[in-house]
C-alpha cells in the first residue's frame, strides 16, 4: 500500500495561519498493527461485540487515575487561543489538527457519556454518541498531534492536548486498535533491549567498528565500551545513535568527551535504547517497564552515574518521569528507590544530560574545545520540543534553552538563532514526534514541517545559516528525511556533538580537579 | 415567593456541585510530573505563576491579544460588578465598598464590551466558529443579558434598591420579603439564578479547574522529589 501523493507545501516568507478547510486530513490512517504485535502489548487486535463498553470503560479508569484528563476535558471554554498553534494545522488547514478540536474529538464523548449536561443536552453542548465513525476520528487525529505540548504553553489553563491524545491512543489500543508503528517498537525494546531489535553482538559489532573509524580518523583510542561493570557512568543513548546518520557524530562526540575527560563509561546491551515510545502511547505501565531496563542495568553494572544521549522524548521520560517510575533521582524514603539512590554518586543530578555534562566539563576546563574546527559552519539550534516543554537542564527554569546554546556557542563560531516565537518555549516540532515517524505517516509529516521550515528557511536567508544543530533522534531522523523535499540538503542536520566532536581536542592535558 | 424559592436551589446546587467537583479533582492524582516547562522550580513560584495566571491571564496574553484584551475586560469588569453587589448583603455598607460604588457602576461597561468582543469573534474567526457549540454563544448571550439588565437599572430606569436589598437581606435570615415587581430586575435575577445553576456543570468549571491543572500547578522537580501516586506506587512493590 503506497501512501497517497500530495503536494509539498510551498515556504512563504513567514508563517501564515491558513483558512480551515475542512476534512483535507481525514483520509491519513496510520498502519494499523497487526495481531502478533498487538498480543505482544496485550491489547485485542480487533473491535470486539462489546467495543463500545470497553472504550467508555476504560475512558472512566482514565478519568479516576489521571487529574490532567479530567480537568482539562471540563476546563476548556473553547475561546480559541490555542486555534493557530498547532503545528499541523498551520501545515494543513485541516480544523480537527486544532488543538481544541483535537482534544473536542475525546470531549464530545466524554460529555455524553460522564457529564450531566452532556447527558441531559447532548446538542447543547456538543455532546456526541461514540461511534465507529468517531473511533475512525480518534484514530486519524490521534495520530496527527506529536504530542509536542506547545498548544499548552498558550492555553490559559495549561491544557495540554498531548495528554488527550495519549488517552485516546490507550483507548483505541485497549478496543483493538493499535497502531503498527509505535507498538511494533514497544514489542523489540521489550524483547531486544532497543527499538532498532539491534541484537547485542551486532551492537558490539558496530561499536567496534566506530572505535576503527575514530582511531583512523583522529589517531587516538577513543573506547565505545559496553556491558563493564563498576565503571563511572552508564550512557543511555537512543539507538538511532549506534547506526544512523548523523545520529552516529554525535555517538562518536559523546565518546571523545569521555575519553578527554578521563571518565570511564559504559553502555548497556540490555539498556541500550534510550527512548521510550510507552510515553505516546499513554499507557504508565508499559512506560514504567520500558525505564525499568535502565534501572536494571544501573543496579547491574552498579554504576554511580547515569547519563541520557540526545534524544527529546528520552530526556522527557528520563528527567520528568525515571524517579517517578524507576526510582532513578533523588529524594526517596522507599526501600525501591533506595536501594538505587544510595548507589549514585550525589555530587551529580540524576539522571545527567550528556549536554550538562560536557558544558561542565568545559566549564570547569577538564576538557579543551577549539571551535574554529566549525567554521565552515553557520549553525542555528532547533529546541526539540520535549526538551523544551516538558523538561530542564541545570538548576534554574530556562536551563534547556540556555545550555545547550552555550555549549554550541562554544564549539562554534557562527550561530544565530531562529525567530523567537520558533523557538524556546515555543519551539515548533520536527513534525514527526510522538509516534508519528513513519514512512505510512509521510504526509503529516512533511506538512507539519513546515512552520519550522520556513523559520529556518529565513536564518538560511538572511545570515547563511548551513546547519540546524539538534538533540533529539527523532527530529533528526525526520529533517534528514523531510528538508529535501523542501529543497534543503539532508546534511544540514545534526547533534550539538557532531559539532562537540570535531571541536574537542583528544590529546589535551588533563588537569587535576 | 418563587423568586427567594428559585435563588435557595441555585445556591444550593450551585454550593454542592462545586463543592463535588472540587473534592473530585483533589482526590484524582495526577501520576506524573508535567508542567509545562520552563515552570517554577519551587512551590512558591509556582503561587507567583498561577497568580499570574489568575490575575493577568499570562499564557493567554502571550496567545492573542484580542481574546486576552477581551476576556481581561471582561472578567475584571465582572469581578468589579460582582464586589459593588456585596452591599446588597451586608449591612451597613462598609467605607471601602461605598467608595467603589461608581467604578462598579462603569465597570459593567468593561464587562460587557468585552463579552460583546468575545461574541463577535465567535461569529468573525473562522477558525472559533468552528468550534464554538450553541451552549458558547448561549453562555456569552446570557452574560450579555445579565450585564446589560443590570445596566438599564442603573443608567435607565432606576429600581427601587432599598426594596431589592431588603428581599435579598430576607433570603439570608430566613425571613422572606417581597421581590420589587419590575420586569428588568425580574430579568436580570432570573438569568442570573441559571447562570448559578448551569455554573458547576458546564465550562464554567474553568474557574476551579485551572488551580487543579496540573501543567500549571506542580512546581519542576522532578530530579530532587519523587513523586508516586498511590495507584503507581503498588507497582513498585511488586518488584
Ligand atoms: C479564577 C477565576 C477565573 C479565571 C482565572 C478565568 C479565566 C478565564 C480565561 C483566561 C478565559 C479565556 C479568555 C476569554 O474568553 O475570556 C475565560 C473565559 C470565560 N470565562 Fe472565565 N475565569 C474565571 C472565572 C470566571 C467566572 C466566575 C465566570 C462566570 C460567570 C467566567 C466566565 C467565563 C466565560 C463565559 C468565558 C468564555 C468566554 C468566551 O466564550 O469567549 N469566568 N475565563
Ligand atoms: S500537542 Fe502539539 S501536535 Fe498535539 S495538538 Fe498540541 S500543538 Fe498540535
Ligand atoms: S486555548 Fe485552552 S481553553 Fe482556549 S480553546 Fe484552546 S484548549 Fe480550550
Amino acid at each position: 500500500m503506497a501512501a497517497a501523493e500530495f503536494d509539498i507545501p510551498e515556504i512563504k516568507e513567514t508563517i501564515e495561519v491558513p483558512k480551515i478547510h475542512e476534512g483535507v486530513m481525514a483520509h491519513v490512517k496510520s498502519f494499523p498493527a497487526p495481531k502478533p504485535v498487538q498480543d505482544f502489548m496485550g491489547y485485542p487486535h480487533e473491535l470486539g461485540e462489546d467495543w463500545k463498553e470497553r472504550a467508555i470503560d476504560k475512558m472512566g479508569d482514565l478519568l479516576g487515575k489521571y487529574r490532567s484528563l479530567k480537568v482539562f476535558l471540563d476546563a476548556c471554554v473553547h475561546c480559541g487561543a490555542c486555534t493557530d498553534k498547532c503545528h499541523y494545522y498551520l501545515g494543513t488547514s485541516d480544523p480537527k489538527n486544532m488543538p481544541v478540536a483535537r482534544q473536542d474529538l475525546m470531549r464530545q464523548v466524554y460529555r455524553r457519556y460522564f457529564t450531566t449536561a452532556g447527558k441531559l443536552f447532548p446538542k447543547l453542548v456538543g455532546a456526541k454518541d461514540l461511534t465507529r465513525e468517531t473511533l475512525d476520528e480518534w484514530y486519524s487525529y490521534y495520530h496527527q498531534c506529536s504530542e509536542c505540548r506547545r498548544c499548552s504553553v498558550f492555553c490559559p489553563y495549561g491544557i495540554d492536548t498531548a495528554e488527550i491524545t495519549m488517552a485516546g491512543r490507550e483507548i483505541l489500543n485497549h478496543v483493538g486498535i493499535g497502531q503498527k508503528y509505535s507498538n511494533e517498537i514497544l514489542g523489540k525494546v521489550q524483547k531486544i533491549g532497543n527499538n532498532l531489535g539491534l541484537p547485542g553482538p551486532a551492537l558490539e559489532d558496530t561499536l567496534q567498528g566506530l572505535e576503527e573509524d575514530i582511531e583512523m580518523d583522529t589517531g587516538v583510542p577513543v573506547k565505545l565500551p559496553i556491558d563493564v561493570k563498576g565503571v563511572e557512568v552508564l550512557l543511555v543513548t537512543p539507538s538511532a545513535d549506534f547506526f544512523s546518520e548523523p545520529h552516529v557524530e554525535s555517538l562518536i562526540g559523546y565518546a571523545k568527551v569521555f575519553h578527554a575527560a578521563g571518565i570511564s563509561w559504559t553502555l548497556s546491551s540490555h539498556a541500550s535504547e534510550a527512548g521510550n515510545f510507552g510515553l505516546f502511547n499513554g499507557n504508565y505501565e508499559t512506560m514504567r517497564k520500558v525505564a525499568m531496563r535502565i534501572r536494571d542495568a544501573a543496579l547491574e553494572l552498579g554504576v554511580k552515574r547515569i547519563v541520557v544521549g540526545e534524544c527529546g522524548h528520552a530526556w522527557r521520560v528520563a528527567y520528568s518521569f525515571w524517579n517517578t517510575l524507576t526510582g532513578i533521582g533523588y529524594g526517596a524514603d522507599d526501600p525501591f528507590s533506595i536501594e538505587l539512590q544510595k548507589q549514585l554518586d550525589h555530587n551529580y543530578p540524576q539522571p545527567q544530560h550528556i549536554c550538562e555534562l560536557t558544558n561542565d566539563l568545559i566549564n570547569q576546563g577538564k576538557i579543551q574545545v577549539d571551535p574554529s574546527a566549525n567554521d565552515d559552519m553557520v549553525v542555528t539550534y532547533h529546541d526539540s520540543c520535549n526538551v523544551a516543554r516538558a523538561s530542564r537542564m541545570g538548576d534554574m527554569p530556562g536551563g534547556q534553552f540556555i545550555i545547550p546554546r552555550d555549549l554550541i556557542k562554544k564549539v562554534v563560531n557562527n550561530f544565530h538563532n531562529m525567530a523567537d516565537d520558533t523557538i524556546y518555549e515555543s519551539t515548533f516540532c520536527c513534525g514527526g514526534g510522538g509516534g508519528l515517524l513513519t514512512d505510512d505517516l509521510m504526509e503529516v509529516r512533511v506538512k507539519g514541517a513546515l512552520p519550522r521550515v520556513t523559520a529556518l528557511n529565513t536564518v538560511v536567508q538572511e545570515h547563511g545559516v548551513n546547519f540546524m544543530a539538534t538533540i533529539c533522534a527523532i527530529c533528526k531522523a525526520q529533517f534528514t528525511k523531510v528538508l529535501p523535499k523542501y529543497g534543503f540538503d539532508m546534511s544540514m542536520v545534526g547533534g550539538i556533538h557532531q559539532l562537540v566532536s570535531k571541536a574537542v581536542k583528544l590529546d589535551a592535558p588533563k588537569q587535576a580537579d | 415567593m418563587i423568586f427567594a424559592g428559585m435563588f435557595y436551589i441555585a445556591t444550593l446546587l450551585l454550593v454542592v456541585g462545586l463543592v463535588y467537583k472540587i473534592f473530585d479533582y483533589s482526590r484524582t492524582p495526577a501520576p506524573l510530573k508535567i508542567p509545562t516547562t520552563p515552570a517554577p522550580t519551587t512551590q512558591k513560584g509556582v503561587v507567583y505563576r498561577m497568580a499570574k495566571e489568575v490575575v493577568l491571564f499570562e499564557s493567554l496574553f502571550k496567545s492573542n491579544k484580542w481574546i486576552w484584551v477581551f476576556g481581561w475586560l471582561f472578567h475584571f469588569g465582572m469581578l468589579l460588578v460582582l464586589v459593588r453587589h456585596l452591599r446588597y448583603f451586608v449591612t451597613p455598607v462598609p467605607e471601602w465598598l461605598v467608595f467603589i460604588q461608581p467604578f462598579g457602576k462603569y465597570a459593567s461597561i468593561m464587562m460587557v464590551v468585552g463579552l460583546g468582543g468575545l461574541l463577535a469573534r465567535r461569529f468573525l474567526v473562522d477558525r472559533v466558529r468552528y468550534i464554538s457549540t450553541p451552549s458558547d454563544y448561549l453562555m456569552l448571550v446570557l452574560l450579555l443579558g445579565i450585564g446589560l439588565s443590570g445596566m438599564m437599572t442603573t443608567f435607565v430606569v432606576h429600581t427601587d434598591i432599598v426594596a431589592l436589598k431588603e428581599f435579598f437581606m430576607g433570603l439570608m435570615f430566613f425571613d422572606i420579603q417581597p421581590v420589587p415587581e419590575d420586569p428588568i430586575i425580574l430579568a436580570h435575577l432570573t438569568m442570573v439564578a441559571l447562570l448559578m445553576l448551569i455554573f458547576p456543570i458546564s465550562k464554567l468549571l474553568h474557574a476551579p479547574g485551572l488551580f487543579f491543572s496540573p501543567t500549571r500547578n506542580q512546581a519542576d522537580n522532578p530530579r530532587e522529589h519523587r513523586h508516586v501516586a498511590a495507584w503507581a506506587a503498588r507497582l513498585d512493590r511488586n518488584n
